[in-house]
């Protein structure tokens, strides 16, 4: 009963086949990400416009075509743009500076056990504090102005990208670590050829996380002495507008901040990551 | 226990001929590594010398320390107990003249084309100009047929082509030593034939090559010297000879033989009287 039955052997004629044929044209709506996300914009403006003519209150809460007219308006006019440059300039300031310190700090920790462990004690100490209230103290040290901003746009950047670099270096393979040592590589040389492109997906999202937190910390610290300071950025035009009570405006100047998220996001950290990492195989 | 390690020499082939001295020396190498708070002793005592143009075999089971020994000659693990000198200089750190291909595939850094990845050493290392080291690193591509992928991203090539990128690249370094960790376990055995025909190619152009592996048709056929290690820890069992056997005599009964007594010695015979 157990016994399998004998079956026939078969050899088969292998048939010919066309080695590869060319993959079907997607359609234009599955080719672009940017459209799907424009179609996502487009209808949450829909449902804001719609929910603002239910309230019916300009002040609260104005619709998107208000919006949308006020924003033009001061886009025109180069006020919108003249305090987004404003904003952009110190922001970027900061931040290249924060991504500086970062990457001293993270080959500091990836060079050397004690190095490592000044890093997760800082991190844990600044990485919860926020960087508004470092703000006053700021102010003290470095009085009204350019000056203090950077510090804590420097703050909100630093820590979390030293945490994701760090992470990035420890999780780089140990093969490609004997590899780069194998070529006689150290030091600097070996952090720059090796370790760093090897991390550069944490690396990259490290660098979104500080984008983020350095918009938030810089529109912040505008509103809160934007009040005392002659020449404001973004922060200081919500600011201003709210206390005139030109609501329309104030979220004229939210919109500019979404806006410039939006395109740092997509044609900045989209473009670098399709020509490093996803090309690379590195991530999907 | 001294007995066993003796060195058996019965029906070995003609003694080798007046002794160069040795290329490559590792004299009584004891290798500790640290693993949950236990200190491991991963070999105890190794000695043996590589002659220049040696394709030298580290054999054992898992557990005899041949990796650790491979990765000791390369510089990244420091003997706690005697010495490894190369052409006379003790080994202290990685370095180019000894290059090593891993059994990983991730060895080739992915940001990196096929060509970049064999260049890479030769830029970095031996700090040669671009257009030479583009040479040569075509060169070596040539010589492990994968020319035609010398602009491909390494995550868009099986696992066998990127070993045999690995493998071109440490040819294009022409280092003192070349060292290979079981660079085709990992790959199915119809490749494993192609890399050790291969191996063939490059008896054309000699170089030194030390060779770690577990198993014993691929000793036989790779090496020309085979050193047998026995596991917990790695200790010296036999050196034995390969020379006669390649490819062709995979099947012969001398080669069956020999390789009955590598298993004899290694499973076997392994309790000390």
């Amino acid at each position: 009963m157990t016994t399998t039955l004998s079956r026939p052997e078969i050899e088969y004629r292998l048939e010919a086949v066309e080695p590869s044929a060319p993959v079907a044209a997607p359609r234009l709506w599955q080719r672009h990400a940017g459209l799907r996300k424009a179609a996502i914009v487009a209808l949450l403006a829909l449902l804001w416009e719609i929910a603002a003519r239910i309230a019916g209150n300009d002040l609260l809460l104005p619709s998107f075509l208000q919006t949308a007219r006020a924003f033009a308006t001061d886009l025109l006019d180069g006020e919108l743009p003249g305090k987004a440059a404003l904003s952009l300039a110190l922001l970027l300031q900061g931040y290249l500076l924060g991504t500086l310190l970062a990457f001293a700090l993270t080959a500091l920790a990836s060079s050397s056990r004690l190095g490592r462990e000044l890093l997760s004690t800082l991190a844990a100490m600044f990485n919860p504090l926020p960087a508004i209230a470092l703000l006053p103290l700021a102010l003290l040290w470095f009085g009204l102005g350019k000056a203090s901003l950077i510090f804590v746009l420097v703050h909100s950047v630093l820590w979390p990208l030293a945490l994701a670099m760090h992470a990035g270096f420890q999780a780089v393979p140990e093969t490609l670590r004997m590899t780069g040592r194998n070529y006689g590589l150290r030091g600097l040389r070996y952090v720059l050829l090796v370790l760093a492109p090897a991390a550069l997906p944490a690396i990259l999202s490290g660098l979104r996380i500080g984008w983020a937190f350095a918009w938030r910390t810089l529109i912040a610290a505008e509103l809160f002495f934007g009040a005392s300071s002659g020449k404001g950025g973004l922060g200081w035009y919500i600011f201003q507008n709210r206390n005139e009570l030109y609501t329309d405006r104030v979220f004229a100047g939210l919109a500019c901040v979404v806006l410039i998220g939006l395109l740092v996001e997509n044609l900045g950290f989209e473009t670098l990551e399709r020509l490093t990492v996803r090309r690379w195989g590195m991530q999907r | 226990m001294g007995a066993a390690l003796a060195l058996v020499r019965d029906d070995g082939p003609a003694p080798v001929a007046a002794p160069a001295p040795a290329l490559l020396q590792v004299a009584g190498v004891s290798l500790e590594y640290v693993a949950q708070d236990r200190i491991v002793r991963a070999t105890h005592r190794v000695s043996f010398e590589v002659q220049r143009g040696d394709r030298f075999v580290l054999l054992g089971p898992s557990g005899c320390g041949k990796s650790s020994l491979l990765k000791a000659i390369g510089g990244f693990l420091a003997p706690t107990e005697g010495e490894i000198r190369l052409a006379g200089a003790a080994v202290r750190e990685p370095g180019p003249d000894r290059i090593a291909v891993f059994q990983e595939f991730d060895q080739l850094p992915p940001w990196k084309t096929v060509l970049a990845n064999v260049m890479f050493p030769l830029r970095t290392a031996r700090r040669l100009p671009r257009a030479e080291a583009r040479e040569h690193a075509m060169q070596a591509l040539v010589r492990v047929g994968l020319a035609d992928f010398a602009e491909a991203y390494p995550h868009t090539l099986s696992g066998g082509m990127k070993q045999r990128v690995a493998i071109a690249r440490a040819l294009a370094m022409q280092p003192t030593v070349l060292l290979m960790d079981e660079p085709f376990a990992a790959l199915d055995a119809l490749t494993r034939r192609r890399m050790q025909e291969l191996l063939g190619l490059w008896a054309d152009a000699p170089f030194t090559l030390i060779f770690v592996t577990h198993s014993i048709e691929e000793a036989l056929v790779v090496g020309n010297r085979i050193l047998l290690l026995s596991p917990h820890p790695g200790r010296v069992r036999a050196e034995l000879d390969a020379q006669r056997f390649g490819l062709h005599s995979a099947g012969s009964a001398d080669f069956q033989a020999q390789a009955r007594r590598i298993h004899r010695l290694l499973f076997e015979e392994d309790r000390p009287a």
